[in-house]
């Protein structure tokens, strides 16, 4: 019951201002399509027999559902920390395994419903078509859940808005635009091609990207075995800081 | 640096307990370590039999708190601020109840407001509704009345006191020491993380503030005279004292022994 009211209350937070959450974050997925699509349609070699804006779109849609699943446990945690509401849940009969999934569930359900937007958006400007559903359900899910949890780390590490804009800054968005959004590694230089896989950014959105196309960069299970190691990973490090109340609980 | 050292206390059920101290004394972090806010380094604490560390849901749903900032959840309204509180405790289809607390506390008519809209007065009523949706059986109020105006100040007064007739056990922290005096049957001074005084408010007045008092004689020329006593017992004698030598007594005002009498001792 905790972790159910404490989901929800993370799904009124952003759908109060969805202008804010979903629609904007939409936007500017649809800007980046018409740009880049326009521009480097033809200039850039990508999967044999795929236009470069058709390339483009699941890209600009995992990259929407990362960003805004990480956006989403981070802000609220450390809002909640600046404002001293976090009491409230702090007080309550509620676990660390409670708190950790109701907030990374929250993140999931933020980083699919914008993702979701931005494909039924720009899919009207390209032809899509839909090789391997499962694949892309299963790397949008883990995906947003590491996304998720990252955000969550970040917000529990961070005591300022500024340490929580310098790792989305200086960590997320890097790793995001040099995921391969908007190009096929295969296009790289050796050195560059060698160091995306180092991303871990890289492989979700290229096993995202595997379930449009059949074809991806590396073996999409190769891929899900990474993401889903990265989870656990960041999921291991916020259950032990949760459980010790680091900067929540003096 | 040890924020508390030693202390030890058992608030029977049914209690209003007050917890005396000056800033710094360790009031707030003891209630924090109560409410699992903060962790303590040795020791335990335990809630109607539930340890706050082993049992912590059960110890978290016997308690209500009052935290002592005005913090509040901008995104949401009255009602929902204490759907979701009452959410985290396990409470569902509560809204019986949250009406119930929302009238006792004038904050009907605000139900669907945003908690930004309130004033800090309707912030402070929420707070205290928050701690309440739950029907915990022990209130910590940690300075509830931090910045009230008057008409709150009784209002919440005689709501909490109502509690407290209901068979709810309140701990109180409080500045304002007239406030602790009126309301609590024991008290205990903390100074520097350690009990200094535990005891019935009324044995707290008797042993302390009335050992030393004075009494303000007006003379019928119109003279005010101010007589330091030890006890009340020297009273007949300086009386007796000031008629010999001539002066008559057309009133007479006792000091009353009070709390803060007994704080000053106790804590400076």
């Amino acid at each position: 019951m905790g972790f159910t009211t404490l989901f929800r209350k993370e799904l009124l937070r952003f759908l109060k201002v969805s202008v804010q959450t979903v629609a904007a974050p939409v936007l500017t997925s649809a800007l980046y399509l018409v740009i880049f699509g326009q521009v480097l349609e033809g200039r850039l070699q990508v999967f044999e027999g795929v236009r470069y804006a058709s390339f483009l779109v699941p890209g600009l849609v995992m990259m929407s559902v990362l960003q805004n699943a990480f956006a989403n446990s981070s802000s609220s945690l450390i809002q909640s920390k600046i404002t001293g509401n976090i009491v409230f849940v702090l007080l309550a009969p509620i676990s660390y395994l409670e708190f950790f999934w109701a907030y990374v569930a929250a993140s999931v359900a933020r980083g699919l419903a914008v993702g979701a937007c931005v494909l039924a958006v720009t899919a009207w400007f390209v032809e899509l078509r839909l090789e391997a559903p499962l694949w892309t359900a299963a790397f949008a899910l883990l995906g947003a859940a590491l996304a998720g949890a990252l955000g969550l780390l970040a917000g529990i590490v961070s005591e300022k808005i500024d340490q929580l804009a310098a790792f989305q800054n200086f960590v997320i968005l890097p790793l995001t635009m040099l995921s391969g959004v908007f190009y096929s590694i295969h296009s790289l230089p050796p050195f560059w091609r060698e160091l995306s896989h180092a991303n871990p950014f890289f492989y979700m959105i290229d096993g995202f990207r595997y379930g449009f196309f059949g074809a991806a960069d590396i073996a999409p299970g190769v891929s899900l075995a990474l993401v889903g190691g990265a989870f656990l990973a960041v999921a291991a490090t916020c259950l032990l800081l949760l459980k010790s109340g680091y900067k929540l609980r003096t | 640096m040890r924020a508390l050292a030693g202390v030890s206390l058992e608030i029977p059920q049914g209690e209003f307990f007050g917890l005396l101290g000056p800033n710094g004394a360790g009031k707030t972090t003891l209630i924090n370590v109560v409410a699992g806010l903060a962790r303590a380094d040795a020791g335990s604490v335990s809630v109607m039999g539930a340890d706050t560390s082993t049992e912590y849901r059960r110890a978290r749903r016997m308690l209500g708190v009052v935290p002592q900032e005005l913090v509040f959840d901008p995104f949401f309204s009255v009602r929902e601020t204490l759907r979701l509180q009452s959410g985290y405790f396990g409470m569902r289809a509560n809204d019986a109840w949250i009406d119930e607390v929302m009238a006792h506390l004038d904050l009907t008519e605000k139900a669907d407001t945003n908690m930004r809209a309130l004033s800090g007065g309707m912030k402070r009523r929420v707070l205290i509704a928050q701690a309440l949706v739950h029907k915990p059986p022990v209130i910590i109020l940690d300075e509830p009345t931090a910045g009230v105006d008057v008409e709150l100040r009784q209002d919440l007064w005689q709501f909490v006191r109502r509690l407290n007739a209901d068979g709810h056990t309140i701990v109180l922290t409080t500045h304002y020491l007239e406030e602790a005096e009126l309301h609590c049957s024991r008290i205990a001074m903390l100074k520097a993380g350690r009990v200094v005084a535990l005891d019935s408010t009324r044995n707290l007045l008797a042993r302390f503030a009335g050992s030393r008092t004075s009494a303000r004689v007006v003379a019928r020329d119109g003279r005010q005279i101010v007589l330091k006593l030890n006890n009340y017992g020297e009273l007949e004698r300086e009386l007796a004292r000031l008629r010999e030598s001539g002066v008559e007594i057309a009133d007479l005002e006792l000091d009353r022994p009070d709390l803060e009498q007994v704080f000053l001792r106790l804590t400076s």
